[in-house]
């Protein structure tokens, strides 16, 4: 028996996620966004929550659907103002939510390091910038780094293409996105695929994300999602 | 005459290297794939995961899993790769692009770059990859207008907006001509519709004219 469980609700899928809880959630926009793990943890409840994702939300679904329900304490972000992320901005501006801006390479790097056991990293980004404040910095080369810590989560949700019953996954074109390092980095890590696949099934050469770092698993119906169908 | 927005999209194009990869930043910049030629073989990088990226989806060829940058759909190319975001910002930030191209709010004669948030304090930050991008690719060029709405200048001697990168930008692709920007300085490497007296006159920072 594999310790990742196929499970076959996704509120059995979402369970038990704290309040207080930081929760990585996959997606760039809605692209890899995991909607139906969203739907799921605003039923189940938890609140005072800290996400992490690459934007703030889109249109009315997925992460823009939770800040809605007012389950989100703080939203810590590269890229939280587009087009759509009205619900975010909203609430940023009424002081309803705290907000963390990380430029979008070191949240990825981040992310990784916090999965793969690194203390800490040097890297030149932002250095010299605003986002530098407070933050040690060392020249290594000839080159102002700063020091950046690594970004764990207690929970990811994430969204795959399909998962064989090991939890290993292959994604999709560029809806893999944040979602391989991002089940690196959580506690419990719970993934949404359309497909679920006997052992055997998916090509060993093809995995993405190999079945050590995914908790649950749970199959769900396609949903088509465009920027002009989120709203 | 000064250049259109897609005359000057086709300026950038042409100091594009044959073979290059390219990361194009969101708005302006991304016009300049519409001046690349085919036969070029300049390989298209996105930085939400994928090498390859071909021109904009329509019709039945949109499909949500497959965007750009600014989540818009696109197509893949034969030869494309996909790759998770740390594997994409690696390629950035680890100096495996050869050019980006930025829009700006400004640029210091040194090379600094604003390009992220105006300082204002209504404004809602948001850095996305700019930064990553600035401080990783080989070559940094800027595509801008040399002015603003109200004719201040956009190329000044030290940015008044909070910086992306510092002593990151190489080139300054304007409306007005093209500068190369640097330790030494800004170099005019070229004018439209205008002469280096007049933008003298216009522009704070000194101008060196390349001698042929």
């Amino acid at each position: 028996m594999s310790r990742t469980r196929v499970l076959d609700t996704v509120d059995e899928a979402v369970a038990g996620v704290e309040d207080g809880a930081t929760v990585l959630v996959g997606g760039f926009g809605l692209a890899g966004m995991p909607f139906d793990l969203i739907d799921g943890l605003i039923r189940q409840g938890a609140g005072d929550l800290t996400v992490v994702s690459n934007n703030a939300g889109n249109g009315d679904v997925g992460l823009a659907a939770l800040l809605r329900a007012g389950r989100v304490r703080k939203v810590v972000c590269s890229f939280p103002r587009q087009v759509d992320s009205y619900v975010f901005d909203e609430l940023y501006r009424a002081g309803k939510v705290e907000l963390g801006v990380v430029p979008q390479g070191n949240l990825a790097e981040r992310l990784r390091a916090a999965g793969a056991g690194i203390g800490a990293f040097y890297t030149p980004t932002g250095a010299g910038t605003p986002l530098a404040v407070g933050k040690e910095t060392r020249v290594i080369d000839g080159r102002e780094h700063l020091l950046e810590y690594p970004l764990k989560g207690d929970v990811a949700l994430i969204a795959a293409h399909r998962a064989d019953v090991l939890g290993n996954l292959v994604y999709r074109k560029t809806a893999r996105n944040f979602g391989p390092v991002m089940a690196t980095a959580a506690t419990t890590t719970i993934v949404q695929v359309g497909d679920v696949v006997p052992a055997g099934a998916l090509d060993p050469e093809a995995v993405v994300t190999p079945g050590i770092y995914v908790d649950r698993v749970v199959r769900v119906d396609a949903r088509r999602y465009t920027v002009e169908g989120a709203r | 005459m000064s250049l259109t927005p897609d005359e000057l999209a086709a300026r950038v194009a042409r100091d594009i290297p044959a073979g290059a990869y390219v990361n194009l930043g969101i708005g302006q910049p991304t016009k300049v794939a519409d001046h690349l030629p085919a036969d070029l073989g300049v390989v298209l990088h996105t930085e939400n995961g994928m090498l390859g990226m071909g021109p904009a989806a329509t019709g039945d060829d949109v499909d949500p899993d497959l965007t750009n940058a600014g989540k818009v759909p696109v197509t893949e190319l034969p030869g494309a790769a996909y790759f998770h975001h740390a594997d994409s910002f690696a390629m950035m930030r680890g100096g495996h692009l050869d050019v980006c191209v930025l829009g700006a709010f400004q640029v210091s004669q040194h090379g600094d770059l604003a390009n992220w948030h105006t300082g204002a304090p209504d404004a809602i930050p948001a850095v996305g990859g700019a930064m990553d991008l600035a401080i990783g690719a080989k070559q940094v060029f800027v595509m801008m207008t040399l002015f603003t709405k109200s004719g201040e200048p956009k190329l000044v001697p030290s940015c008044g907006y909070p910086l992306t990168a510092v002593a990151c930008v190489s080139r300054v692709y304007t409306d007005h001509g093209v500068f190369a920007v640097g330790r030494d300085g800004v170099t005019v490497l070229e004018t439209f519709g205008t002469t280096v007296g007049e933008l003298s006159a216009r522009l704070d920072v000194e101008l060196t004219v390349l001698t042929r």
